[in-house]
């Protein structure tokens, strides 16, 4: 054999050899220092998804030993693997009811940690921003007795609008969700028709002929930004990210108002003594209140089975209320009103590490 | 010249006795873990069957047997039926196999017979690299590109021309039934297409020698001659389409519009029991709801599994 064939043949069987060898040392190397962050897992919510990944990301930077990886897989997840406590922390727009929390295995703590707002998204051409609606007439369309925009009820209301006679496409989620039970809750709360025949829920039967749904905020942002004459639902935050057309609602004391911080918030300043129990801020009856607003909620355990780690979680939490509100403004979120914040403070309070 | 001699292996035949127990051990284990991976995979297709069937429980007693045709889907209520969805899975399907089935053999039969053959060899990578797209990104293009185009051009299109017909009658929504099938299909087409060329090309080219010199034309030889004798094959390629569409998730509820109902027109919004899962199931709280999804995944199990043999029992019978 010649000498460059000895040797390229050597070379075959070491070239791997020193890979694999590379590959351990990397992968040694980079263990210690994985080893020695710690790692606080939550799941739940999407809606509180935009917030907490700014929120926790900015915590990692000013503490670089501790991460908080957030699962966004919707509430029903997000209390499933609460209760079987696989997370740390569990993330929800609807707190659980007296079923789920008898299911959980320990005394469970719920508190507020933001507020969201839902506007009326529409695709109407040549028609802008600002659309008038009541709640009885968002809750007709919905219901499938108002099919087309020229309809008398909404041309009443806006008068100087050149309404075109176009049927309304009705976007409603198609996976379930709070955004959907803040919506059905409100409508629940404006509509005695809409109470009896379709109720609140995260997913609901939608009783319009015309109701597509959607996946996700994106999903109905999208299919009403696809489909001209279509109006939907979406949370404050897409709205604003999208730069959509979206409508005034008039609240119970009969003044239109833009879902907004100021507005939400007044929703949320209403119910000083929000609790698990009684959370719907729907609907209010205050000047500036906007009436399709919600909170979303954080699930903790009262008595963490692990205390070093229960003590990392509330500091998290404490300062999620607190110190880290006003990174919910960057992110077209609503800040927590003091008073709830202090409320929030009081729930954690009660656990017992 | 040492280091060859030194490490050639003894000739064959001539093997010390350790060596050949080795080799039949070495040969024992080899068949078993053959046969092992293929009982492991039947045992956890059935362990997946026992599985669902254990989690629809609940809803298999609840509603028994008139959840196949109950058209009713209220979480608030908790009244379920999978109507609606075994609609929407099988015309959302079916349509798509039609679709693709012609699109895709035809595209086939170009480029193994006709193509010159630098551009067969492009053409079809190309088409192969459609399969490689994932799903997502078919939705993202079907709710943003496709979607719009059915609006306005297709739609209209058809409701002008065909209109008399049931199934393109009523309002023109973007995201429907035919946009989901339109996607389905090209989802599906590169398989039909890759596995159709393959088999044309393994026809030996004797035959159509033979039959161009009896005279045939080379479409006659290819529809006459070639195409029949790839029949089986061409079906088992549909049935693996088929069965590729029925179970599609993303793609399918970006651009069907999610609704739950069943409605003569295409162009009504539709719901496939795959899009209602993955929509549904995390927010799925009660038991009751929970095992009705369940219970539809079982269903979508057994509808793949009855379409798909018979398919089989119709090559059988019909086919050669």
């Amino acid at each position: 054999m010649t000498q460059a064939a000895t040797r390229s043949r050597r070379a075959r069987r070491t070239g791997p050899h020193l890979l694999s060898a590379g590959v351990l040392v990397g992968a040694l190397a980079m263990a210690p220092a994985a080893l020695a962050a710690t790692q606080i897992v939550g799941a739940g919510s999407t809606f509180d998804f935009p917030f907490f990944s700014k929120a926790f990301y900015d915590y990692t930077a000013k503490h670089p030993d501790v991460t908080v990886n957030y699962q966004s897989i919707g509430s029903g997840g997000g209390i499933q693997q609460f209760t079987a406590r696989t997370v740390d922390f569990g993330a929800t727009d609807v707190p659980m009811n007296a079923k789920e929390l008898a299911r959980a295995k320990g005394s469970v703590l719920q508190l507020p940690v933001t507020l969201g707002g839902e506007g009326i998204a529409y695709n109407l051409q040549g028609i802008a921003k600002g659309m008038r609606l009541t709640s009885e007439v968002i809750a007709d369309i919905y219901l499938g007795k108002i099919i087309k925009w020229d309809d008398p009820a909404i041309a009443k209301l806006n008068p100087g609008m050149k309404l075109p006679d176009m049927k309304i496409t009705v976007v409603h989620r198609s996976d379930g969700s709070g955004t959907t039970y803040i919506f059905t809750d409100f409508l629940s709360h404006v509509s005695p028709e809409w109470q009896q025949k379709v109720g609140t829920g995260k997913n609901v039967q939608w009783p319009a002929p015309s109701s597509i749904g959607g996946k996700g905020n994106e999903g109905v942002a999208g299919l009403v930004k696809q489909t001209p004459g279509a109006i939907g639902y979406v949370e404050l935050a897409y709205l604003l990210q999208n730069s959509m057309t979206y409508a005034e609602v008039q609240n119970k004391a009969g003044k239109y108002l833009y879902p907004a911080e100021n507005t939400v918030a007044a929703a949320a300043a209403t119910k000083p003594d929000v609790s698990a129990t009684n959370f719907s801020i729907v609907d209010t009856p205050c000047a500036e209140c906007y009436p399709i607003s919600g909170y979303s909620w954080v699930l903790l355990y009262q008595k963490p089975q692990d205390p070093a780690r229960g003590k990392l979680v509330k500091t998290i939490m404490t300062w999620l209320v607190t110190a880290a509100q006003p990174i919910a403004k960057t992110v077209d979120y609503v800040p927590l009103p003091e008073n709830v914040q202090q409320r929030a403070l009081g729930v954690l309070a009660k656990t017992e590490l | 010249m040492s280091e060859r001699t030194a490490t050639a292996a003894p000739p064959a035949g001539i093997r010390p006795r350790s060596l050949r127990q080795l080799d039949r051990v070495a040969a024992a284990i080899f068949a078993a873990s053959l046969r092992g991976s293929c009982w492991v995979f039947l045992l956890v297709v059935a362990g997946l069957a026992a599985e669902l069937v254990w989690g629809a429980r609940l809803s298999l007693r609840t509603f028994g047997i008139g959840f196949l045709w109950s058209s009713q889907w209220n979480p608030v209520t908790e009244q379920f039926g999978a109507a609606p969805f075994i609609y929407g899975t099988v015309v959302s399907s079916g349509i798509a196999l039609v679709l693709a089935a012609s699109v895709g053999i035809l595209a086939a039969i170009y480029l193994a017979e006709f193509a010159p053959r630098r551009l067969g060899i492009y053409l079809g990578l190309l088409i192969e690299l459609l399969a490689a797209v994932p799903s997502i990104v078919y939705g993202l293009w079907g709710l943003f590109v496709l979607a719009p185009v059915v609006t306005t051009w297709i739609g209209p299109a058809l409701q002008a021309s065909f209109g008399f017909l049931p199934i393109f009658q009523g309002t023109i929504y973007g995201v429907n039934m035919l946009t989901a099938a339109l996607i389905l299909a090209l989802m599906i087409v590169p398989t039909i297409t890759a596995i159709t060329r393959d088999l044309i090309a393994a026809i030996p080219m004797r035959q159509r020698e033979a039959a161009l010199a009896l005279g045939a034309t080379p479409w006659e030889t290819a529809a006459k001659v070639v195409l029949p004798a790839v029949r089986r094959g061409i079906f088992g390629a549909c049935m693996l389409a088929f069965g590729r569409a029925l179970g599609e998730t993303i793609a399918t509820t970006m651009v069907i519009g999610n609704r739950p109902v069943i409605s003569a027109s295409l162009f009504a919004p539709g719901y496939t029991v795959a899009s209602v899962i993955a929509n549904e199931f995390t927010e799925a709280t009660s038991d009751l709801y929970l095992s009705a999804l369940i219970e539809l995944g079982l269903i979508l199990l057994v509808v793949s599994l009855l379409v798909i043999g018979l398919g089989r029992l119709m090559v059988r019978l019909f086919i050669r």
